[in-house]
C-alpha cells in the first residue's frame, strides 16, 4: 500500500466506525476540495452509497459556482442534501458585507451560529427533494450527535492537536487542554447526553495528498480551484467578500500538484486568501467556540 | 500523468514517528529544529515566531513552532500531541510530538499508540528521569518496536563522549529489563542543531546516523501480510433503499490475505460461508485483499452474523474464543478501575461488558517495582490483571497477533485504559455460572412442592423459546400455541417482547450495550414463571448459540425447549424442533404439541 492507500484506509475505517456508532450522524460539506474528498471517501466506505445526510451552511455569500456545483452533485449522486442558514442575521443585515460587523463577528453569525443551530435542530433545515429537484423544509428536527468534518491537521496549529473523534459540549465548545484519549484504532464513540462528537477522518492528510487523491480517483472538483485563463485561482473556498484568489497558472489537477511540489506556494499559507484568519485572535478563538 | 510521476506516487510510503521523554528534555525543540534545518517550514514561519517572541519579550524557542496552543506557549510546555508533516527523499512522515508532563500521560499514549517508531529524548545534563523510564515502558507496551534514544542538550555537558556513554549504558540496562533493544543512541543538541539534520562538528566521535538519517533507517513491517487472516467485522451493509441488493460484510483486514471463493469462518459464532465476491468502489474488480485494506465481501450463503465477530480462514491458526483472559493493562481514567463495576471493552470491532476479576500485580512504571495486593487500579497504574466478559469474544494473544490482541476499556463514556492480551483463561466458571450458583443458593421457595403443582396442573413446566429471522410468523405461532395449550387446560403464558421493552426493560435504552441485560431479565423471568409451574412461551428474533445457552442457564433448574423457524442459526446445540416455514399454523402447532407429549410435558391434547 502506498501513502494514499494508507490514508484512504484510515479514513474509511473512521467513517465506518462513525456510521456504526452514531444514530444521528451527518457530514458537513463546504463544497471545498477537502470535504469533497471526504464525500468521495464515504462512497468508498459504503460501496457507492452515501447513507449519511450532508449538511451545508449557506451564508448566502458563497461564490455562486459553489452552490450550482453543490446542487448538481447532490442530484447526480443521490445525496441526502440539507442546508441551514442564519435567517435572522441576514434579514437584520448583521453581516460584514452589509458594513455592520467586522469579519470575525460575521463568521460567527453566518457560520458558527448557523451551524450550531442547524445541527441542534433549533433552526429550520432545508432538504433537497429529488423528485421536485429543489429544497423543501425538512421536518426532521432531531439534533445530530455525530458530525463528520473534513479538517486537516496541517492547516493550522490548533488543528494539528485534534483527535479523530472529538467531543463538544452542548455549547459546542472544545476543551483543547483536556481531550479524551484515543488508542490504536479505538475512538471515542460513547458520549453523554447533551454532548456531541466531531469526527475528523482527514486529519492525517496534507493539502498535497488531497490533490494527489483527487487526481488518482478522478474526483470532480468545483472549477474555482483552477486558473480559467486569468492567471488566478482559489486555493481555499469561502464567502465571496472574504476570499481572494491567488496568483497561479495551474489549470489542471496535475498542474496544481506540480505547483505544490515545486515549493512555489511554500511561502503562502493555504488559507492566506481567507481574510478572517488575519484578524486578531484568529482561528483558535473561532474554533474554540464551534467554528470548523 | 507520466509514468515517472506515477511510479513516484505509487512507491511513496508513509510512517508515523512519535517523540517521547521526560518533561522539558527537549522533544518539541528537536522537531522544531528538524523542520527548520530541512527547510520544511513555510517561508516566513520561523521569522513570525521570532517576531512574536520579541514582541512579547521572551526568548525564542523552536518549540513554539509546535506548541501552537495559547496555554502551551504561556506555560512553555506541550499539553497535547501535535502532528507535524515532514518528508525526506524516500518517505512521508507524520511526526507526533508528545507531551512529557505526567499530567498529560493520556495524550502521550494517544500519540504513541499510532506510531511505528519512537524517538525517546533524554536530557544529558539532567539524566534519566521518571518519565524517561515510564515512556520507554509505555512505548514498548503500546507495540512500538523501534526505539532510538536521543541524548539531548549535549551542549550543557561540553559535548562529552564520556557523559554520553555513561548515560547510554545506564539507559540500555533499563531497557533490557523491559525487553527493549534500542535501534540506536544519538548524541544531539537540539538547540544548537548538532546531529539533528547535520553532523555535529563538536562531536566528531559519534559515528552513527543523525536524527534525520535515522528516520529513513526505520523499517515498515511487512510481516502482517504473512500472518493468519483476520478481519474484524465492522458492519454488515445492505442499501436496499438505494436499489442495491448486495449484503456486504465490511471491515479492515488486520492480518493476512484472502481470495475470492475461499471458505471463511466467523468467531465467536462459529458460522461458515464462502466468499462470493470482493466488493469495492471505483477500483478494478479485486480477486484478493490483504492486511491494511478496507474491504467488503458478499458471501455465498445468507448467514446471520454480527459486527464484532472476526472472520478467519478455517485452516489457519484460529483466534481464541472465551470470556476470561489475562492481560497487561495501563489505566489513565480519572476514577480508579474497580472490581465492583462493569465496564465496556472494545477489542477490534467487538464490544462487550467486562469486569476486572483480579489484579495479579501492579508495576510502578517508573521504577519497575512490582507490588501485589492492590484492590484497584489508580490513574497511571500499569498492571497485570484478569478480566471477564459476560459474552464470549474472539481475540488473539498479543504475542501472536498484536492488532487483534489489544483492547481498550471505556468508563463513563471515555476510554480510560488499554491493554494487551497475554493468555486465554476461559474454561473455568463464568460470571453467569457464578451468578446462578449464588442465586440458587438464596432462592426462596414457597410451601408448594413442584410435584404437587405438576399433579394439580396435569403438566410439567417448560420455557418455550421460538426463534428465527424477523417476519417468519413466530409471534402468531407463539400466541396460537398459548391459546391451544390453554384450551387444553394448561397453565400457560405468552410474553411479547414489546411488553418487556415498555415494562421491565423500559429503563434500558435500545442499543447493543443493553442486549445482554435484556437477555438476563428475560431469563430471570422465565426462571420464575417455570417455577410457578407454567408453560412459558416467548418469541425472539435471531437468537444465537450464546443467547440460547444464556437463557438455558438462567432458567435452570427448569427446562427449556427451543424451536427455530425459517433458518437455524444454532451451531453448537441443535434446536428441539426446526420448522422450515410456517405454511400451516395448525400443523406447526401440532408438531410442537407432539413433541411436548413425547417429552412428557403434557399428557395429551386436542387441537
Ligand atoms: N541548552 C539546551 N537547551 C535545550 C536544548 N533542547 C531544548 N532545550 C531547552 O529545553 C527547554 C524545553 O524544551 P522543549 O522542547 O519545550 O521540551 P519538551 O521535551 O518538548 O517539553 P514538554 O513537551 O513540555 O514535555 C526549552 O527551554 C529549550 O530551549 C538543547 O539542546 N540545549
Ligand atoms: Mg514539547
Amino acid at each position: 500500500m502506498n501513502h494514499l492507500d494508507k490514508l484512504e484506509a484510515q479514513s474509511v475505517y473512521i467513517l465506518r466506525e462513525a456510521y456504526r456508532e452514531f444514530k444521528n450522524l451527518c457530514m458537513l460539506w463546504s463544497i471545498g476540495k477537502d470535504s469533497t474528498v471526504l464525500l468521495w471517501l464515504a462512497r468508498k466506505a459504503f460501496f457507492g452509497h452515501v447513507p449519511i445526510p450532508l449538511v451545508h451552511i449557506d451564508t448566502h455569500y458563497k461564490i455562486p459556482e459553489m452552490i450550482a456545483y453543490r446542487d448538481r452533485v447532490a442530484l447526480e449522486w443521490n445525496l441526502n442534501m440539507i442546508y441551514g442558514e442564519n435567517r435572522a442575521a441576514l434579514d437584520a443585515r448583521q453581516t460584514f458585507p452589509d458594513g455592520n460587523t467586522d469579519r470575525i463577528v460575521c463568521c460567527r453569525h453566518l457560520k458558527s451560529e448557523a451551524l450550531k443551530r442547524t445541527l441542534s435542530g433549533e433552526w429550520p433545515r432545508y432538504r433537497m427533494d429529488h423528485e421536485l429537484k429543489r429544497y423543501v423544509p425538512d421536518d426532521k428536527r432531531e439534533p445530530f450527535t455525530g458530525v463528520i468534518v473534513g479538517v486537516r491537521a496541517d492547516e493550522e496549529g490548533s488543528r494539528s492537536k485534534e483527535r479523530y473523534f472529538s467531543p463538544r459540549d452542548s455549547a459546542n465548545s472544545w476543551d483543547v487542554g483536556d481531550q479524551p484519549p484515543e488508542f490504536w484504532n479505538q475512538f471515542k464513540t460513547d458520549f453523554a447526553p447533551g454532548t456531541h462528537v466531531r469526527i475528523h477522518p482527514l486529519l492525517d492528510w496534507t493539502e498535497l495528498n488531497i490533490w494527489e487523491y483527487i487526481e488518482r480517483e478522478n474526483i470532480p472538483i468545483v472549477s474555482l480551484y483552477f486558473n480559467q485563463g486569468g492567471g488566478t485561482r482559489y486555493r481555499s473556498l469561502g464567502c465571496a467578500p472574504c476570499t481572494n484568489p491567488i496568483e497561479s497558472p495551474s489549470r489542471t489537477v496535475r498542474e496544481i500538484i506540480e505547483e505544490l511540489e515545486s515549493g512555489l506556494l511554500a511561502n503562502v499559507a493555504e488559507r492566506s486568501g481567507r481574510a478572517q484568519d488575519k484578524e486578531d485572535g484568529g482561528l483558535e478563538t473561532l474554533r474554540r467556540d464551534g467554528y470548523m | 500523468m507520466s509514468t515517472e510521476t506515477i511510479d513516484r506516487v505509487l512507491s511513496r510510503s508513509r510512517m508515523n514517528i512519535v517523540i517521547v521523554g521526560h518533561v522539558d528534555h527537549g522533544k518539541s525543540t528537536v522537531i522544531g529544529r528538524l523542520l527548520a534545518d530541512t527547510g520544511s517550514l513555510p517561508e516566513g514561519r520561523l521569522e513570525a515566531v521570532r517576531e512574536s517572541c520579541l514582541r512579547n519579550s521572551r526568548p525564542f524557542e523552536y518549540a513554539f513552532l509546535l506548541d501552537a496552543l495559547k496555554d502551551e506557549q504561556a506555560q512553555g510546555i506541550t499539553i497535547d500531541t501535535a502532528r507535524c508533516f515532514f518528508k525526506t527523499a524516500s518517505r512521508d512522515y507524520i511526526i507526533i510530538d508528545a507531551p512529557g508532563h505526567i499530567e498529560f500521560l493520556k495524550n502521550m499514549i494517544s500519540g504513541a499508540a499510532r506510531a511505528e517508531a519512537a524517538l525517546l529524548v533524554i536530557d544529558a545534563h539532567e539524566g534519566i528521569r521518571e518519565n524517561s523510564k515510564r515512556h520507554g515502558h509505555m512505548v514498548a507496551m503500546l507495540g512500538v518496536r523501534q526505539v532510538t534514544v536521543l541524548v539531548n542538550k549535549m551542549d550543557l555537558v561540553g559535548y562529552s563522549e564520556e557523559a554520553f556513554e555513561k548515560l547510554k549504558a545506564e539507559y540500555t540496562a533499563y531497557l533490557r529489563q523491559i525487553d527493549v533493544e534500542p535501534v540506536s543512541f544519538i548524541p544531539v543538541s537540539a538547540r544548537e542543531g548538532d546531529n539533528i539534520a547535520e553532523r555535529s562538528a563538536s562531536m566528531p566521535w559519534h559515528d552513527g546516523p543523525t536524527v534525520l538519517g535515522q528516520l529513513d533507517l526505520f523499517t515498515t513491517g511487512r510481516e502482517l501480510h504473512e500472518k493468519p487472516f483476520r478481519l474484524p467485522v465492522q458492519d454488515i451493509y445492505k442499501f436496499t433503499g438505494s436499489g442495491d441488493d448486495r449484503r456486504i460484510v465490511a471491515g479492515t483486514i488486520e492480518a493476512g490475505t484472502i481470495r475470492k471463493s475461499e471458505e471463511v469462518l466467523f468467531l465467536p459464532s462459529g458460522k461458515r460461508s464462502v466468499i462470493e465476491s470482493i466488493e469495492s468502489f471505483n477500483t478494478e474488480r479485486k480477486e484478493a485483499v490483504s492486511a491494511g485494506e478496507p474491504a467488503g465481501f458478499t458471501l455465498s450463503t445468507q448467514i446471520y452474523i454480527r459486527p464484532g465477530e472476526i472472520m478467519v480462514r478455517p485452516g489457519d491458526l484460529l483466534p481464541e474464543v472465551g470470556t476470561r483472559f489475562r492481560a497487561n493493562i495501563f489505566w489513565v481514567g480519572r476514577v480508579p478501575m474497580s472490581k465492583e463495576k462493569e465496564y465496556k471493552l472494545k477489542l477490534g470491532t467487538a464490544r462487550a461488558t467486562v469486569r476486572l476479576a483480579e489484579i495479579v500485580n501492579t508495576l510502578d512504571a517508573a521504577e519497575l517495582n512490582l507490588s501485589q495486593g492492590k484492590q484497584q487500579l489508580d490513574c497511571r497504574d500499569v498492571g497485570e490483571c484478569i478480566f471477564e466478559t459476560t459474552r464470549p469474544i474472539a481475540f488473539d494473544l498479543a504475542s501472536r497477533n498484536e492488532t487483534t490482541g489489544r483492547f481498550v476499556i471505556v468508563d463513563n463514556y471515555e476510554i480510560a485504559g488499554g491493554g494487551i492480551v497475554l493468555e486465554n483463561l476461559s474454561g473455568g466458571e463464568t460470571l453467569l455460572e457464578r451468578h446462578i450458583r449464588e442465586r440458587e443458593r438464596h432462592w426462596e421457595t414457597g410451601s408448594v412442592p413442584t410435584v404437587e403443582r405438576e399433579r394439580v396442573n396435569r403438566h410439567r413446566s417448560k420455557f418455550i423459546v421460538i426463534t428465527g429471522p424477523p417476519g417468519t410468523g413466530k409471534r402468531a405461532l407463539s400466541r396460537e400455541l398459548e391459546n391451544m395449550l390453554f384450551r387444553n387446560g394448561c397453565s400457560t403464558y405468552y410474553l411479547g417482547m414489546a411488553t418487556m421493552e415498555h415494562g421491565i426493560d423500559s429503563d434500558l435504552r435500545v442499543n447493543e450495550k443493553n442486549v445482554e441485560e435484556r437477555l438476563r431479565r428475560l431469563g430471570e423471568l422465565a426462571r420464575i414463571m417455570t417455577d410457578a409451574g407454567m408453560i412459558f412461551i416467548t418469541a425472539i428474533d435471531d437468537a444465537d448459540d450464546y443467547d440460547i445457552a444464556t437463557l438455558k442457564l438462567l432458567n435452570d433448574p427448569h427446562e427449556i425447549l427451543v424451536v427455530t423457524v425459517g433458518r437455524n442459526d444454532l451451531q453448537n446445540a441443535a434446536p428441539d424442533l426446526h420448522l422450515e416455514e410456517i405454511s400451516d399454523i395448525v400443523e406447526a402447532i401440532e408438531r410442537i404439541a407432539n413433541l411436548l407429549t413425547l417429552r412428557e410435558i403434557i399428557v395429551d391434547y386436542q387441537i
